[in-house]
């Protein structure tokens, strides 16, 4: 057994040459990822909305099919909204991408045990409901080769990677929900959206 | 099927949502949207995005808004309950949500486990704060969904309409045990 990733490196390394990548942040420390890796105009942290994140990724593209859309967040939030693989899975979004960060906990809550831990296969799941790619990540050499998928092929993509269950400092991220919302909108469609 | 105001008020809904531009037509199905379904799927500038549940409606429906598109979402009032606390979404980051609720436990029920939900309906959504308008007549659904998608993209917040069980009708589970439904 090789010793299990870092999310924070996992996430770094994801979004390094982002570019115009749009990043949704799931709930807690998904969020906190994210933010630690740089607060960005493009990234949209949830403060809640559990079960909602990857679903929230599909709205964005299939209004932004131009656009890579990649959806970071826990399996805690995952689980809680489990039929949207299935809804994701029948719309075939291209640049659809979901990264599930899976340390097998409910980390924000104390570190209960989720159901990952107890053989349920995520990337399995998404594979069966017909994601075109579902693939499962342990060591930093599959972390590039999944940075190198996200970035040079298409989706949907589903990635299950296993992290370390370690707690971190939290890195907040504004949580004024309508200046987060706002802000997106104005760095993806022009400042005149806002007049919309 | 007769074809007066009682049963052309999908289509001219239909007609009030593309011109309002509605793209993503987020649906969990309900007999009283189904022809309004079928016009969405027949149209080539909406999407449909059948959902397992309700409350991925809503959480599509931020995405969409985020993206620059917009949506609706349709279902009937059991979903609601399925919505709750999904709903915080557009109430905490202010996104305009139009819902189209065709009602159930409502006006002549006959089942029994529509009651709960449906009479609770309307206040579950004001309790959170959703505005909620009514229409309980065919003729008044156009003028009142054109009134809500105003509402919902011109005030950013979500709004439900409630489209009253008179105007689609209660479904006779008895009469449906005699001959199999068209
Ligand atoms: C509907 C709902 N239920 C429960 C919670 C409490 N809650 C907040 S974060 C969280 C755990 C999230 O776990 P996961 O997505 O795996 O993220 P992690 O912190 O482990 O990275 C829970 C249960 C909530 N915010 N909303
Ligand atoms: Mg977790």
């Amino acid at each position: 057994m090789s010793k299990l990733l870092h999310r924070r490196d996992v996430v770094t390394e994801l979004l390094r040459e982002r570019g115009d990548t749009l990043v949704i942040g799931g709930l807690g420390a998904p969020a906190w990822d994210i933010t630690h890796a740089g607060d960005h105009e493009l990234n949209f942290p949830l403060w809640g909305a559990m079960g909602g994140a990857a679903m929230i990724g599909l709205g964005v593209a299939l209004a932004q099919p131009k656009k890579k859309v990649l959806v970071l967040t826990g399996d805690g939030e995952m689980l809680m909204g489990l039929g949207a693989l299935a809804t994701i899975a029948v719309q075939r979004p291209r640049n659809l991408y979901i990264v599930v960060l899976d340390n097998e906990r409910y980390g924000e809550t104390g570190q209960q045990e989720t159901h990952t831990g107890h053989g349920v296969d995520l990337a399995a799941m998404a594979k069966a409901a017909g994601f075109a790619h579902a693939l499962g990540v342990r060591t930093q050499a599959e972390v590039s080769r999944l940075k190198k998928r996200i970035y040079s092929g298409d989706g949907a993509l589903f990635a299950q990677v296993k992290v370390d269950p370690e707690r971190l400092p939290l890195v907040l991220p504004p949580r004024d929900g309508s200046y987060l919302k706002n802000r997106f909108r104005a760095a993806l469609l022009g400042r005149n959206a806002l007049q919309q | 099927m007769k074809k007066n105001a009682e049963s052309a008020w999908p289509d001219e809904v239909h007609a009030l949502l593309k011109a309002a531009g509605v793209r993503q037509v987020a649906i969990v199905p309900d007999a009283g949207h189904a022809r309004l379904i079928k016009l969405c799927e027949k149209d080539k500038s909406m999407r449909v995005v059948r959902l397992t549940t309700e409350e991925e409606g809503v959480a599509l429906l931020a995405g969409a808004w985020l993206g620059g598109e917009k949506g609706v979402l349709l279902m009937q009032s059991s979903g609601v309950g399925n919505c709750i606390n999904m709903l915080s979404l557009p109430l905490a980051c202010q996104f305009p949500l139009l819902m189209l609720v065709t009602m159930r436990g409502d006006h002549g029920e006959f089942n029994p486990a529509q009651i709960p939900m449906g009479n609770a309906t309307q206040a579950v959504l004001e309790a959170l704060g959703v505005i909620v308008k009514r229409a309980d007549r065919a003729e008044d659904v156009p003028e009142l969904v054109s009134a809500t998608l105003r509402l919902a993209f011109n005030t950013y917040r979500p709004v439900a309409l409630l489209i009253g069980q008179r105007v689609s009708g209660a479904k006779d589970f008895r009469k449906l045990t005699e001959s199999v439904p068209k």
